[in-house]
């Protein structure tokens, strides 16, 4: 995927671009196919960019759906994309819950 | 900081059956689980298990999880609920959420067994309340007692899919139809034919095109796909629903594995990105495992003895059991495991077209197309004979590792054999005493008590029932055929109702002769 010089078919705009695919973040199928163009090749870029799988679900709901149109987008298969990075906190959290985290010592 | 042997990151059958072994070996474990009761999925489960008896067979899925909370709670389990781990830091730091705060906790082992999460498929209108996972569907229903709506239409023929339908009709929905983009359906032919002979309709090759409703789903359509999943113009149905239940498969929750820095593959045989994991279910790291759906999508029993090997093998690496031991142990538990990856939809099967039984027995067209096994297929079964006086027949007709009713019949008449997928054959000279315990024990609901011609005419069936409120002896109605369509009238002449049945009532209807092998479910209305 870090194959920059990469060369994409022309972006054609489709039908069911105002299709809604990250539920939490209000994100369309054709933000992130428009994203893949913008130069965005991983899904961690995808994520930073548009914030898909950022919201409440963190991704349970359109991880899999995201990377199926990243994928069909740079014309690789879904399993060669990887995944976003895994990162704390894995649910969403309050933040004064984060902030009051002493890191274990008491 | 608190330490702990092993620490269980979900309280699911894999998690606890871990815990439950770590446990008696002597290790201190403690089990974190996000939601507010433990069992993971298994407490939704309200149907009896496949297996055989080591594999909790015949058993109800929320039973089993009694079981395993009772057990770890004996073997000083301590599980820790709301507690929502957040992360996975070197040297086995844990970071966990409980209330208002996080603890760091350190664990000498740690097995992740975090489950999986449902797929969603895109239509216009997938958004609109009313649009629902079908595990989501059977949580309401099981867990909190809602119903999810009245009229659902079920995307997904896989297991899911069958069983969840099953349960909404059950729970007093009324299923419009099932559909599926592939041609066969995925899940066991058992749990299409109760749906089906409840009159559900499965639409195979064809997939959702839009859901309607301006604040809700008031509607869907759905059409036929090609073999390229276009949709083939004209074909589409329309249904007016206010659910539509998505059964469109599992992946792996498997994030905190790839945080905790677990080599990761992208298996498309395990339904998704799953860590790698050696035959005791340990990781690429040293000490962390990964056990049930988390490392490959299959599902509840098969997760319990993975979860089982993985508190074997974690007790076997600190040092409370020899190596040996370890190994021997874990053998039986794998032995257990090959027994369940058996027949005709073992993990290895996937995507293979099945056109014969193990047996050699062409398997039945109909029900992989329509959801039911065909009058003109089912008497080429070895579990459909025909005597005289009352005898079983039972419409098994997939290999699947199972066989609960060669012990349920006391006289010997059902024999599975050595291979436990094999087709049950029903002895063509025993003596069977119509006790009934074969019906009740068929996990797939499949088995039928017959007296084919009773001497004035008509027949007498009997036939697992687990609809509320019961039929009362007496009662008039209608006979419905395993294609789910009224074919003649009935009388209820008996229902029986044991505890050694377990829920599954066994009704007997009588009806003319040449009915026996036609009527398979009953309903009160009159409409022949």
């Amino acid at each position: 995927m870090n194959d920059r010089s990469r060369e994409l078919k022309p972006f054609v705009p489709a039908p069911d671009d105002d299709m809604i695919i990250c539920r939490c973040e209000e994100i369309t199928k054709g933000e992130i196919r428009k994203a893949v163009h913008d130069g965005m090749f991983t899904l961690t870029e995808i994520r930073r960019y548009l914030r898909t799988g950022m919201g409440l679900c963190q991704g349970q709901t359109c991880t899999k759906l995201v990377k199926g149109i990243v994928a069909r987008e740079l014309g690789v298969k879904p399993s060669e994309l990887g995944s976003a990075t895994g990162r704390a906190p894995m649910r969403p959290i309050e933040m004064k819950i984060l902030a009051n985290d002493g890191g274990g010592k008491k | 900081m608190k330490c702990y042997e092993l620490i269980v990151i979900g309280a699911g059958p894999a998690g606890l059956s871990a815990a439950i072994e770590a446990a008696k070996r002597g290790m201190s474990v403690v089990v974190y689980d996000e939601n507010s009761k433990p069992g993971g999925q298994l407490f939704k489960q309200i149907h009896k298990f496949f297996g055989s008896k080591e594999h909790h067979a015949k058993v109800r899925g929320f039973r089993i999880g009694e079981e395993l909370l009772e057990e770890a709670s004996k073997q000083c389990v301590k599980v820790v609920l709301n507690a929502t781990v957040i992360g996975i830091f070197p040297e086995k730091e844990v970071t966990v959420k409980i209330e208002d705060h996080v603890e760091h906790v350190k664990g000498d082992t740690i097995l992740i067994a975090t489950g999986a999460s449902e797929n969603m498929v895109t239509f216009p209108g997938w958004t609109l309340p009313g649009v629902i996972g079908a595990g989501a569907a059977q949580t309401m229903m099981n867990l909190h007692g809602i119903l999810p709506g009245e009229r659902v239409l079920m995307l997904g023929t896989g297991n899911v899919g069958l069983v969840v339908s099953f349960q909404l009709l059950q729970a007093g929905c009324e299923v419009v139809a099932l559909a599926d983009a592939a041609p066969r359906v995925g899940g066991y032919g058992v749990h299409a034919a109760k749906v089906a002979r409840c009159g559900v309709p499965f639409y195979l090759s064809h997939t959702i095109i839009s859901a309607e409703g301006n604040d809700h789903v008031t509607g869907v359509t759905i059409g036929e796909v090609d073999s390229n999943w276009q949709i083939i113009p004209n074909s589409e149905k329309h249904f007016d629903v206010d659910t539509i239940c998505l059964a469109v498969g599992l992946s792996p929750m498997s994030k905190l594995c790839d945080m905790a820095g677990c080599e990761m593959e992208d298996s498309p045989a395990k339904a998704g990105f799953v860590p790698k994991v050696n035959e005791y279910g340990e990781t690429s790291v040293s000490g962390i495992y990964a056990a049930g759906d988390v490392s490959g999508i299959e599902e509840a029993s098969s997760a319990m003895i993975e979860g089982r090997i993985a508190g074997i093998a974690a007790a076997a690496k600190l040092g409370y059991i020899t190596e040996e031991e370890g190994k021997k142990q874990i053998t039986e538990q794998e032995e257990a495991l090959n027994g369940l990856r058996q027949g005709m939809f073992a993990p290895g099967m996937r995507g293979q077209k099945i056109t014969t039984t193990e047996e050699g027995i062409a398997i039945s067209e109909n029900l992989l197309s329509h959801g039911y096994v065909s009058d003109e297929e089912i008497d080429r079964f070895p579990g459909v004979t025909h005597k005289s006086g009352i005898h079983p027949v039972i419409e098994c007709t997939q290999n699947i590792p199972c066989n609960p009713c060669q012990d349920a019949c006391k006289m010997h008449c059902i024999k599975v054999g050595e291979h436990i997928t094999s087709l049950p054959q029903v002895d063509p000279v025993g003596k069977c005493t119509g006790c009934g315990m074969c019906v009740a024990s068929c996990s797939g609901q499949a088995i039928f008590l017959l007296n084919e011609d009773c001497g004035d005419g008509t027949a007498e069936i009997t036939m697992p029932y687990e609809f509320l409120p019961l039929p009362e002896i007496g009662d008039k109605g209608t006979a419905w055929s395993r294609k789910g369509e009224p074919v003649c009238k009935a009388e209820v002449v008996s229902v029986k109702s044991i505890k050694a049945y377990d829920k599954t009532n066994l009704l007997t209807i009588k009806v003319p002769k040449e009915f026996a092998m036609k009527a398979r479910f009953f309903r009160k209305e009159v409409l022949v």
